[in-house]
């Protein structure tokens, strides 16, 4: 079980990582959501070993890391844009890790082979990093990180430089890989689908803090504050969550008033996004599945599901999984 | 005009230049070694006489010592600063180039003030003064590959399991082992064709081959043994460049360069400190000491200390056939005027070079970096031979001085423009052309202000290359208008108190000139794309 206990960092007086606090059980995947520069990627390089933190400890199965060195910590790390050995060829950098702990030659044969195989590389030992496309090179980078048997994967927007159509991809090969070799993982992202579709469960990362945690139903029906409902794609509505697809719909003629006026529709696969201006001149967005749907400049009446309506904290963001209380 | 006229002008200039002033007179050299089948016979003499072999061999000796010995001393410096962030940056990056373009009668003379007698001269003075000069070349070169390698390849080596010796050897390392075999390259080639620091600190006893041709050029007027010499150090220097291109080649690795800003980390443990602190106060103390020598050694005339040997270089002195302040100024002209050329032929050839990719254009590349290493000597020899008639007489032509002294400077401008205009991104040309800037257009808006600044520090390198230039000037320089350096070694040749210390005053007075103009480059560079 990794531990983070209360960890702070500041850069310059400034804090990336406010007295921090997140706990993963053994075979779990957390996904860490949050905005560019929430201290995301300086999260993962504490508990990897390459900053230290001002305050606060790191625990692995109860054994404190803080004093522990990089090299020592048995936990991986695939670094945001990879950053591979480009003086060896992918066999160089997959075997690394292993060459590091001192495996003999046929086990690290055997265990870089199995790694290649499971990312879908067979076959591209000799090749060299910089002959690789961008998914290609994303997959060596997770063969490399999972080839020593890491105590705690790290992931670090792994996703983030790619197209969508590999990206979806690569996200269902992870998943997959993630279930079969039951890894202890952490994995950051600015993307909610990539979170919701890696983690077990979501923390909600701002401004250094977690502000939430809990599995992706749980903080879709349940978001802790205005920032996060707002941040996760919910509407806010006179100190509610309302939920997009808990709004129905219905276009009226033009006489005959209605709630409001569809501004946007955007085909968003099988559902379409609709941007409402109310009455009241809020905005609105609801989700309808349908293959007809009001066009912009049409105008319509909504009805709001009451189970899609959540009651949303006034205190504001707080940090939750505190140590301290 | 045409985009056709302007290639022709890029690549026509500089080659034409580069044909008559520096093929022809090697050429000449040749044909005065091995005209005729007596020349031959007599040449294969020369090439078998102990002597000759003992000569490349301490050539070689020296240039490959002096390459290890200047990599060792300068690795802890290039590790601070290619690592870490901290103000005075800045400066001691500047501070460690100044050496590098002192002129090496300077170096010389300072290292002969500041040795104990017994080893004043010899192996182990060259070997020392070499290791003065090139620092810089380690430290810039190492130093600022370094400073862009990322730091997260060593990171993720590290939560791999590597400590940091093992990370250094395997990763970092061969990530800089491009840097480190080109600036042992250019180590060994100063190395190797180092005139004024062998010839002053050698004594009669050392010599390499760039010493010997001038001795037998010049003591023994035996010009066919010179130009045997100049061919057998031609081959060398050919031979050690085809040598440096391959291994760079298969060293390459390429891939992710970083910004400074990004890769460099403030110093924050003690430890980190007082390392950065020892390693860059050792350098101070290695490259100042002998400096701050030379200046108390030209006060130090007669009894106490004055300015009594700055006083004299106003008269006229038997060691000269011109005052020393006239050298002063010859100096300044023809180190004016070398640049003034240099500019031009180089500035052009950086387009030729930042232009293209071809074929053409990196062997345009490759012959414009020759006159580095075919030796100064050599030069000024050949030019001797070739130009000793009408219409080109190098007695009587004041320009033959600069013609040479920008010779030497021209491979500084090319490598210091060309890799700025390489490094303009190419979508900004395009996005002048698609609103509607002719190619013309497209260099005055773009190209040529961001060339600019790399011209201005071209200029200053060109400026203190020629003021220093000793090798090719000693033989070209007439009698009645030598220059600074020139000056210097007549004075050191002198016996009497008085001309050595004005030899001591006129070489703190070259020195402070090229200080300043190394200053006031760096003053002007914000982007530092070249290692220069
Ligand atoms: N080495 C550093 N020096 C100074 N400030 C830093 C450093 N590293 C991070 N920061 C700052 O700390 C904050 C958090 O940075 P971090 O890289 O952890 O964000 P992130 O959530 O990973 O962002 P992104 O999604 O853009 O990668 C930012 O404000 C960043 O500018
Ligand atoms: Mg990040």
């Amino acid at each position: 079980m990794l531990r983070i206990e209360n960890v702070s960092v500041s850069f310059g007086g400034k804090a990336a990582l406010d007295r921090l606090a997140l706990e993963i059980a053994a075979g779990e995947v957390v996904s860490v959501l949050g905005p560019s520069g929430s201290g995301k990627s300086t999260l993962l390089r504490v508990v990897a070993g390459l900053q230290p933190p001002d305050s606060g400890r790191v625990l692995l199965d109860g054994e404190d890391l803080v004093s522990v060195p990089a090299h020592r910590r048995g936990i991986g790390l695939v670094f945001q844009d990879h950053a591979l050995f480009h003086h060896r060829d992918v066999w160089g950098n997959v075997g690394f890790g292993l060459r590091m702990r001192g495996d003999s030659r046929q086990e690290i044969e055997r265990r870089a082979r199995y790694c290649l195989d499971l990312v879908g590389l067979a076959g591209y030992e000799r090749r060299s990093i910089l002959t690789l496309s961008g998914g290609e090179q994303q997959r060596v980078a997770l063969a490399r990180a999972l080839a020593p048997e890491p105590r705690v994967l790290l992931l670090d927007e792994p996703l983030g430089s790619l197209d969508r159509r590999l990206r979806d991809r690569l996200l269902e090969d992870l998943a997959k890989i993630f279930d079969e070799l039951r890894v202890t993982a952490l994995h950051v992202t600015h993307d909610r689908a990539e979170a919701f579709a890696l983690g077990d469960r979501v923390a909600v990362m701002r401004a250094g803090r977690i502000v939430q945690v809990g599995t992706p139903d749980e903080l879709w029906a349940r978001p802790a504050d205005e920032d996060t409902a707002r941040f996760l794609g919910l509407n806010v509505r006179d100190g509610t969550a309302v939920r997009p697809e808990a709004i129905t719909v219905r276009p009226v003629a033009p006489d005959q008033g209605g709630d409001g006026v569809v501004r946007r529709a955007v085909r968003q696969g099988p559902t379409v996004k609709l941007e409402i201006e109310l009455n009241s001149g809020e905005t609105l967005e609801a989700v309808v599945a349908a293959l007809a749907h009001p066009a912009p400049g049409d105008r319509v009446q909504i009805e709001v599901d009451e189970h899609g309506v959540s009651e949303l904290s006034v205190e504001g963001p707080k940090a939750l999984h505190g140590f301290d209380r | 005009m045409s985009a056709r006229t302007w290639r022709g002008l890029t690549y026509g200039v500089p080659l034409a230049f580069l044909a008559l002033f520096f093929v022809y007179p090697l050429v000449s050299i040749m044909e005065r070694g091995l005209s005729s089948g007596d020349d031959l016979a007599a040449a294969i003499d020369v090439l078998t006489e102990p002597l000759t072999r003992e000569v490349v061999w301490f050539t070689v000796w020296q240039a490959v010592v002096s390459t290890a010995l200047t990599i060792l001393i300068a690795f802890p410096a290039s590790y601070v600063l290619g690592r870490y962030t901290f103000r005075g940056r800045g400066v001691a990056l500047a501070v460690v180039t100044v050496p590098f373009v002192l002129p090496t009668v300077v170096v010389a003379i300072a290292f002969l003030a500041v040795l104990p007698e017994r080893l004043e001269r010899g192996s182990a003075a060259i070997l020392i003064a070499h290791v003065f000069l090139n620092v810089a070349v380690v430290v810039r070169v190492v130093g600022t590959f370094w400073a862009g390698l990322d730091p997260r390849v060593s990171e993720a080596a590290a939560t791999l399991g590597a400590g940091p010796w093992r990370s250094f050897r395997e990763v970092t390392l061969p990530l800089l082992a491009p840097a480190l075999a080109a600036a042992a390259s250019i180590v060994f080639l100063f190395s190797f064709t180092s005139f004024g620091v062998v010839l002053i600190l050698g004594g009669p006893r050392y010599s390499t081959l760039e010493t010997e041709i001038y001795n037998q050029a010049v003591r023994m007027f035996d010009l066919r043994a010179a130009a045997v010499l100049a061919l057998v150090q031609l081959v060398c220097v050919a031979l050690a460049v085809w040598a440096a291109t391959r291994l760079e080649a298969g060293l390459a690795v390429g891939g992710w360069r970083g910004r400074e800003q990004d890769v460099l980390r403030p110093l924050r443990t003690p430890r980190e400190r007082t390392f950065a602190a020892i390693s860059l106060g050792a350098l101070a103390l290695f490259l100042g000491v002998p400096l701050a020598v030379l200046v108390e050694r030209s006060l130090a005339v007669g009894g106490g200390h004055g300015f009594e040997a700055y006083r004299a270089l106003g008269k006229p002195t038997n060691a000269l056939l011109a005052t020393p302040w006239e050298a002063v100024v010859n100096s300044i002209v023809y180190a004016g005027g070398a640049t003034a050329i240099a500019l031009v032929c180089g500035g052009l050839a950086a387009f030729a070079v930042a232009g293209s990719r071809r074929g053409g254009t990196r062997l345009l590349d490759g012959s414009l970096m020759l006159p580095l290493g075919a030796s100064a000597v050599m030069l000024g020899f050949g030019f001797v031979i070739a130009f000793d008639t009408e219409p080109i007489d190098f007695r009587s032509l004041p320009w033959i001085v600069p013609v040479v002294q920008a010779l030497v400077a021209i491979p500084f401008v090319v490598r210091i423009v060309a890799p700025t205009l390489r490094a303009i991104d190419e979508r900004q040309r395009e996005a002048a052309a698609v609103l509607g800037a002719s190619p013309g257009r497209v260099r005055r808006e773009i190209d040529l202000p961001v060339a600019g600044r790399a011209l201005g520090v071209a200029a200053g390198f060109a400026f203190a290359i020629s003021l220093g230039e000793f090798g090719a000037t000693v033989f070209l320089a007439r009698p009645d208008s030598p220059t600074l350096p020139v000056a210097i070694f007549r004075f050191l040749g002198r016996p009497g108190e008085l001309n050595v210390g004005q030899a001591y005053a006129l070489a703190v007075i070259l020195m402070v000139a090229v200080a300043l103009s190394i200053l006031v480059i760096e003053r002007l560079r914000r982007d530092r794309v070249s290692w220069f």
